[in-house]
């Protein structure tokens, strides 16, 4: 009988779509149980694959949440366009913490030098948007394969008062019921993705067709070779002596501060053809592009005590 | 996809095998595998420490010890792994419950030289009691013990002894040298011995879908989404298939009604919902339905009640739980206030010891208690469901978690569940006839006999002989008068069910003691259902002569004790429904007698 048989039912999940499941419980657990959440958005792979994420848990309605965007000032002009045609497409509120207010008020010193990066003040600035806007709850796009210190995280992180996180203290977290009580002031970061890896994310970017800024994609740019990572060259960045920009076939892998997000050489120009390279990698993401996750052992770990998402 | 949680005691190198089996299934990526080079080198080791790719904080890379519970993936071509790998060290069994709450498969660590200890018997009891049916206990260091077969067949064998007093489906052992890699994700040649596959082959083979329950279709409402003047109900699958069109009920209200579309995230339609799904329902009618609330089928529907029975672990060292102290509770998508009645007993997770004079429970500590909580729980044993069987307890105080809990079948509330088949709808009428006298009276000839004889007659019958029951069923249970009471029950409870199922269930046992018998004829009279009694009256002497299978020569020489009839009593019935004497004739005149009384009216 040729085609005719039925299919055995399995009742199985394929892993994108069990990961997709798991995603949206959690969404919908703190929409369900805080007053104040919010979403962070940086216009990174992880939190546009988070925003998609909301708006499927909870459609037919829109997202009950508004996004906030720590922004250091060092953007790539691509990724903000993009943060804003994404806001409105969505129909959510978008809400600025921007870094250079708090170094304007002396709540943050720049650090100064040619390999000056904002990245660090970024937790300040987070902290002040969360507590000014009177949010208990921020959703991250913090997966736990990315970084060893991120592996030790829990889904619902606890934040003391001062946005701390205490590795030696978590909740422990049993099957799906997840503890967000909090004081006031308090507040708990979220973090949906934490079971996804690199690949997991591309390979649901290209089942569901997630725009995503075009710097993901092979595209042609001047960089410079720094710290064995290949930088954009771009207004942030200033050369050293001995640093000789060329134009080069570049994508990123993780977008975040433009003085310090490497690119990598490549070709990809869809989402299929970046499965196929992020599969045959032989770094992680974090290895390959961020100049931050490189200073010390624990730098992860340090910047998350100290309110880092 | 396969979530599974690893154990095992310090130092047996657990962290060690989780860095082997992610480097040599390539899931390391070259500046991780640089960095731990480095560290290494710093540190004067000789080989790269494949430990330090998975001890992530700081003090860990400090002590050289795993603190908290951490989350690794492994991506083959034929699976997506999750590894819970949990410590050994401090507040092990915390993390443990932790891990393997969510776990499908354990992973027990023993080292070969050591052999099974007491970590290893603990760790093997908390996946047990947390429901994970798949156990695989990799004995390590067998480098260190020759590669010995006989060493590792000795291990086997103790721990599997030891696992036969656990709720465990599937045990499978592997053989491995995690710092060598032999069995880990290649076959070692070291052990030609061996002839299962490596713990990753096992790991991408073994079949955990039909763990999860397909049977009772439960949907908490996790949250009420308003929107295009009509309210859903969103919510990830608890248990069972839910379909568009099917006669449901909202618990606790039992408001009834059906459901007409399920949507999966973003308002896929969906044929068939099931765990894990995360769905979206519209009900056909318009109901006050909230978060908390329960959607199932009308004719399968869980506990109800406030009060729970459950089995907690304590998870914090600041305090400790005592009978009275009040939580909040959170179970499925419910939050309710809960006040600790009862702590029946604690456990000794070494022993299984109960200790009933317990009056605490503090860090990493198992025991029962009874909960009694604020608002009636929608619940199912956690057996049975591990979503609508599990919750977790918080303390105001500190906001923390401070236990986790397993409700276990509740027996002062068991329901019984209605049939819609009642007796009258039953082509035959069934009954127990229930023969009772001493070893070689002839009470398995008689019913033999009349079984042969329903039979014969269109009489659907199915005799239930003591001796063949205590090969399958009653397995297990001695002779002592309250294994042998235990044995007439439940030899008692089958006749019942055969007796109600429309068949004449024919029992031949000894059933020495009176009163066993007699609670046996009482449950089947309150269930409206004929017992006969048939005493085989047969003088001991002439039964003693008889003795087909020599036990009255083996008691008389005391080679068995506590044999009826020679060191043990037998009480006769007060008022059988007949008497079977040798006078009577032989087995077929009795069989007949037997009939003629079934035969009356």
């Amino acid at each position: 009988m040729k085609g005719g048989s039925a299919m055995a039912t399995t009742y199985e999940l394929s892993p994108l779509r069990a990961l997709e499941a798991e995603s949206v419980h959690v969404l919908r657990e703190v929409a369900a149980t805080f007053e104040r959440p919010a979403l962070l958005f940086s216009g990174g792979k992880d939190s546009v694959v988070l925003l998609h994420l909301a708006a499927k848990a909870f459609w037919p309605a829109p997202v009950p949440f508004p996004v906030l965007h720590v922004d250091t000032g060092h953007n790539f002009d691509e990724v903000l366009a993009f943060r804003d045609r994404a806001v409105a497409r969505f129909g959510v509120r978008l809400v600025v913490a921007a870094v250079q207010d708090d170094i304007d008020a002396g709540r943050a010193v720049e650090e100064t030098g040619p390999r000056a990066s904002r990245n660090r003040l970024q937790s300040i600035t987070l902290l002040r948007g969360i507590a000014e806007n009177g949010f208990d709850a921020a959703f991250g796009g913090a997966r736990r394969d990315e970084e060893k210190a991120r592996a030790k995280e829990r889904v619902f992180s606890f934040r003391d008062e001062y946005g701390q996180w205490d590795p030696r203290n978590q909740r422990p977290e049993l099957w799906n019921l997840y503890n967000g009580a909090h004081r006031k002031g308090e507040h708990i970061r979220v973090f949906p993705l934490s079971n996804w890896t690199e690949l997991d994310i591309w390979r649901y970017i290209a089942a569901e067709h997630i725009e995503l800024p075009l710097l993901y994609y092979a595209h042609r740019r001047r960089v410079v070779h720094r710290d064995g990572m290949l930088l954009a060259h771009t207004r942030f960045v200033t050369l050293l002596e001995g640093d000789e920009p060329f134009e080069a076939s570049v994508r990123f892998r993780t977008v975040g501060d433009a003085t310090c997000t490497g690119c990598v050489e490549s070709t990809a120009t869809t989402a299929e053809s970046v499965i196929t390279e992020v599969a045959a990698s032989r770094t992680t993401e974090r290895g390959a592009t961020r100049a931050d996750d490189r200073i010390s052992e624990a730098g992860m770990e340090d910047r998350k005590k100290e309110g880092y998402f | 996809m396969l979530r599974l949680a690893t154990a095992g005691s310090v130092d047996d190198g657990k962290s060690t095998l989780i860095g082997r089996l992610l480097h040599d299934s390539k899931a390391i990526f070259a500046d991780q595998l640089a960095a731990v080079e480095r560290t290494s080198r710093e540190r004067g080791e000789d080989e790269p420490n494949l430990a330090l790719l998975t001890d992530g904080l700081r003090a860990e890379r400090e002590q050289g010890i795993t603190i908290d519970v951490a989350y690794r993936y492994l991506v083959t071509p034929k699976r997506k792994i999750i590894i819970a790998d949990t410590p050994g060290h401090v507040q092990y069994t915390r993390n443990m419950v932790t891990g393997a709450s969510t776990a499908d498969l354990a992973l027990i660590l023993v080292d070969a030289r050591k052999g099974i200890v007491e970590q290893s018997r603990r760790h093997a009891f908390i996946a047990s009691l947390l429901g994970v049916s798949h156990l695989v206990l990799c004995v390590n260091k067998m480098d260190l013990v020759d590669w010995s077969a006989e060493r590792f067949a000795e291990i086997r064998e103790e721990f599997r002894r030891f696992a036969m007093k656990l709720t465990v489906a599937d045990l499978a052992f592997v053989p491995i040298s995690a710092l060598h890699g032999d069995n880990v994700v290649q076959r070692s040649a070291n052990m030609p011995w061996y002839e299962g596959t490596s713990l990753l082959h096992h790991l991408e083979e073994v079949h955990v879908a039909s763990d999860r329950n397909l049977i009772d279709a439960r949907l908490p409402v996790q949250y009420v989404v308003r929107a295009q003047g009509f309210r859903t109900y969103a919510g990830t699958v608890a248990g069972g298939v839910l379909k568009p069109g099917d006669d449901v009920v909202v618990l606790p209200a039992g408001f009834p009604s059906r459901i007409r579309e399920i949507w999966g995230p973003g308002g896929e339609p969906v044929d068939e919902a099931f765990p894990p799904q995360a769905v979206t329902v519209r009900l056909d009618d318009e109901l006050d339905v909230a978060r908390g609330d329960l959607i199932c089928r009308p004719h399968n529907r869980p506990h109800v009640g406030q009060d729970i029975d459950a089995m907690v672990c304590w998870l914090t060292e600041r305090s400790t739980l005592t009978p009275g102290a009040r939580y909040t509770l959170r179970h499925t998508t419910r939050s309710v206030r809960a006040q600790v009645h009862d702590l029946t007993y604690r456990i000794d997770v070494n022993t299984l010891h109960r200790d009933e004079a317990a009056e605490s429970l503090s860090l990493n500590e198992i025991g029962r208690v009874r909960l009694r909580t604020q608002a009636p729980l929608l619940f199912d044993s956690y057996r049975r469901n591990r979503s609508t069987g599990s919750f977790i307890l918080v303390d105001d105080a500190t906001n923390n978690t401070v236990a986790a809990g397993m409700i276990t079948e509740p027996s002062a509330s068991v329901v019984w569940h209605p049939t819609a088949v009642g007796r009258s709808d039953r082509a035959t009428r069934g009954m127990t006839v229930w023969l009772t006298g001493l070893s070689a009276s002839g009470k398995s000839t008689v019913a033999a006999e009349l079984e042969r004889r329903l039979v014969l007659a269109g009489r659907p019958a199915y005799r239930l002989d003591g001796d063949n029951l205590r090969h399958g069923l009653n397995a297990g249970l001695g002779f002592s008068p309250k294994d042998r009471a235990e044995n007439v029950r439940r030899v008692g409870e089958v006749a019942q069910l055969f007796a109600d199922a429309g068949l004449v269930a024919v029992v031949s046992l000894i059933s020495p003691y009176r009163a066993d018998r007699d609670l046996v004829r009482a449950r089947h009279e309150a269930a409206g259902l004929a017992f006969l009694e048939v005493f085989v009256d047969t003088p001991v002497d002439v039964c003693e002569a008889r003795d087909p299978k020599g036990m009255y020569a083996r008691a008389r020489a005391g080679e068995i004790t506590g044999f009826t009839g020679v060191d043990d009593p037998y009480e006769a019935p007060a008022e059988p429904a007949l008497v079977l004497r040798p006078q009577d004739g032989d087995p077929a005149a009795m069989a007949i007698k037997v009939l003629a009384l079934l035969d009356r009216p």
